[in-house]
């Protein structure tokens, strides 16, 4: 961002990478991904690099108030400062973070998150779609729970799978019933509270039933949650865990 | 006469009794601290009137929705031979509305088919509750009175409809007979089955039975009017209020904490003039109900202890000790507490070592929370546990720092590197060369 704006432009969008999209090695892919399809629709955007800081949202989940409006109004203060209007996340919790608790901080943007932008290019036409690797394949979608429950959106992953020609198999448990992969409210970064099970092997248990080739996800905290749980049921040879940028990319060839 | 007498005594006293307990429920919510949920009031009448008017989310499980829409519809409509059962105990009228013709007849005609649909309802709840057992209804949250309580409710419905039936058919007979006082009125398409039952009886035993049911009607719905203020059967009423007052923002939102936000704000830029102290010290987070919202009270208040939260819990069903239902009914039953300390100590609150988080709920319990908002949208009545499990974690945090070791890690890392994890933040672009 700041590169741009020493060059003097103005990009379209900022897509706001998340911690995870820079540090998980996973998912970094997923991030590169969602470079791959920006460039490929030729979308001017910048990202804040070294100047983009955690949303807070781990810190609020948890009680943290404090850090969390610390980390909101650094924040804002950056994103103001480069004159941001449209935010594209790849995180439902930046996503729902930046949408829903920075305005009443002073940060008001328009937010989208990624698979929200990618069916805006598909609507559009400037981003064609189809199957290739995906084409038929049977695929399950995790509804990630700050992007459904929290903030309504369950078409925008949907109608991407679709667009892939793809067998679109759902859970038991989803859309506004969809069950929690289990790293929400800063469990995470934390080991699970005494039971008879952890939550991702539940939920993981439930796409396998579904016989999905492809465990998809829109969150890079799902996906990390899902995988572990493929390697619990020792199906890493079997399924995959896509986040649908990755979809996209890998079915265009990008 | 007299019967007019001891009827208006029954009546005037049920309904002032009734009216008490009310207002103590209604101070004690207002212990709770103030929210704003008066904004945009054209949403929130619409809010209500799908969700407890409407029953939207009751038929996401149909079978208990369905059954549940027979009882409620039932208790509502039934309501207008209530009023009638009121003007007749007055005055010593009987059946006053007879003069509305062939519409009385259809009134009474459909009150005797819901009543029979109220009975059966009632009947199966009591059959998934105690025969069938659903795992939500057989849970540890229940054990004691909230079981209890249910099946006092469901029984008390019954005997009120089977009541309603018996009166119906000993009048019609008394009626077909030509007896004074029993004037030819209504339609009896569910009672006169009974009629094998009672047209070997005399006169004077179905007269007694007609008065007996009248009676037991009346009485039985003053008696289960005041039972309301005790149980979870509150909802009837309280459906009403707490969804006009619903969450209307998006659930992933949580509230920013304006004292929080202050303090931040001075802070980040110390050039800002320091508001004075203020008279109480800033306390964070909530330890006990007087730290919660009235609104929050007043979820508690709303709770039927029904279970879809728990039931859909990602916590609970992977056997952690978190109960999103446990949360509201702790959060009654605590203000309940808290009330009758206040009425036995002449309108004030006398310590008594007891507080909302620790007493009732455990660290434990709120640590389990995936803050996936499953309870609050499984909620038919759009209550919110999850708002009460992230204020006690700030309380947790923020005044008593006593986090687990690996969220305090996770508050560093974010306070130093500005990410959860510890990386630098200048390897954020790291990706962007990577392969």
């Amino acid at each position: 961002m700041a590169e741009c704006v020493a060059r003097g432009e103005e990009p379209e969008i900022l897509f706001w990478v998340g911690c995870s999209g820079s540090f998980d090695d996973r998912a970094k892919k997923i991030t590169k991904a969602i470079v791959k399809i920006l460039n490929h629709v030729n979308i001017k955007f910048a990202v804040l690099g070294p100047e983009e800081s955690c949303t807070g949202d781990p810190a609020k989940r948890a009680g943290n108030e404090f850090l969390f409006q610390m980390q909101a109004m650094q924040n804002i203060n950056t994103l103001n400062g480069y004159n941001v209007k449209k935010i594209v996340t790849g995180c439902p919790h930046c996503f729902n973070t930046i949408k829903n608790e920075y305005p009443g901080l002073g940060g008001k943007y328009q937010v989208v998150h990624h698979t929200q932008l990618i069916q805006q290019l598909i609507d559009s036409g400037k981003l064609k779609v189809e199957g290739g690797a995906f084409k038929g394949k049977k695929i399950t979608f995790h509804d990630p729970c700050y992007l459904g429950r929290g903030n309504g959106e369950y078409e925008a992953p949907r109608t991407i799978i679709q667009k892939l020609d793809a067998e679109l198999n759902e859970m038991k448990r989803s859309r506004e019933k969809g069950f929690c992969c289990g790293a929400g409210g800063a469990q995470m970064f934390k080991e699970a509270e005494k039971g008879n099970k952890e939550v991702n092997v539940e939920r993981t248990e439930e796409a396998l039933e579904t016989n999905a080739e492809v465990i998809a996800t829109g969150c890079p905290f799902c996906m990390t949650m899902m995988r572990d749980g493929v390697k619990h049921f020792e199906k890493e040879s079997k399924v995959q865990v896509l986040d649908v940028a990755e979809m996209i990319a890998q079915a265009n060839d990008l | 006469m007299i019967s007019s007498i001891i009827f208006i005594i029954l009546l005037a006293s049920a309904s002032y009794l009734f009216y008490k307990n009310i207002s103590k429920i209604r101070r004690n919510i207002l212990l709770g601290k103030d929210i704003d949920r008066k904004d945009n009031p054209k949403q929130r009448w619409e809010t209500m009137a799908m969700i407890a008017l409407g029953q939207k989310k009751m038929v996401v499980r149909p079978v208990a929705g369905i059954l549940h829409i027979i009882v409620y519809a039932g208790f509502i409509i039934i309501n207008i031979e209530v009023l009638e059962i009121i003007i007749d105990g007055i005055f010593g009228t009987h059946r006053v509305f007879s003069f509305a013709g062939v519409l009385y007849n259809f009134l009474i005609g459909s009150f005797e088919i819901l009543a029979l649909g109220v009975a059966l309802g009632c009947a199966i709840f009591l059959i998934r509750r105690n025969i069938i057992k659903l795992k939500r209804f057989a849970s540890k949250d229940l054990d004691g009175w909230p079981r209890s309580d249910a099946n006092y409710i469901l029984i008390t419905e019954i005997l009120l409809m089977t009541a309603f039936l018996f009166m119906n058919g000993s009048d019609s007979i008394l009626q077909s007979r030509g007896e004074a006082h029993y004037i030819q009125a209504g339609s009896f398409p569910v009672s006169s089955m009974l009629s094998p039952i009672l047209s070997g009886l005399t006169n004077e035993t179905l007269i007694f039975i007609e008065r007996f049911c009248w009676w037991f009607h009346l009485v039985g719905i003053l008696a289960f009017l005041n039972y309301l203020p005790y149980s979870k059967h509150l909802h009837i009423l309280f459906a009403f209020p707490v969804t006009y007052f619903s969450n209307l923002k998006p659930k992933g939102e949580f509230q920013n904490l304006e004292t929080v936000t202050n303090e931040v704000k001075l802070m980040l830029d110390p050039s800002l003039t320091p508001p004075p102290p203020p008279e109480t010290p800033l306390k964070f987070g909530v330890k006990d109900v007087f730290d919660l919202t009235w609104k929050q009270l007043l979820d508690a208040y709303s709770c039927t202890e029904c279970g879809r939260c728990t039931s859909v819990c990602p916590a609970n069903q992977t056997g952690k000790l978190l109960s999103p239902r446990k949360i509201l009914m702790d959060t009654r039953d605590r203000i309940t507490e808290v009330g009758k300390n206040i009425d036995t100590n002449n309108g004030t609150f006398a310590d008594d070592g007891k507080t909302l988080l620790g007493s009732y709920i455990t660290e434990e319990e709120l640590w389990a929370c995936n803050t996936c908002n499953a309870c609050t949208e499984a909620c038919p009545v759009n209550l919110d546990p999850l708002s009460i499990i992230v204020d006690m974690r700030q309380y947790l945090v923020m005044e008593q720092s006593s986090a687990p070791a690996a969220l305090n890690s996770m508050f560093t890392n974010i306070e130093n590197n500005g990410a959860p994890w510890q990386f630098s933040p200048s390897d954020r672009l790291n990706w962007a060369s990577e392969d």
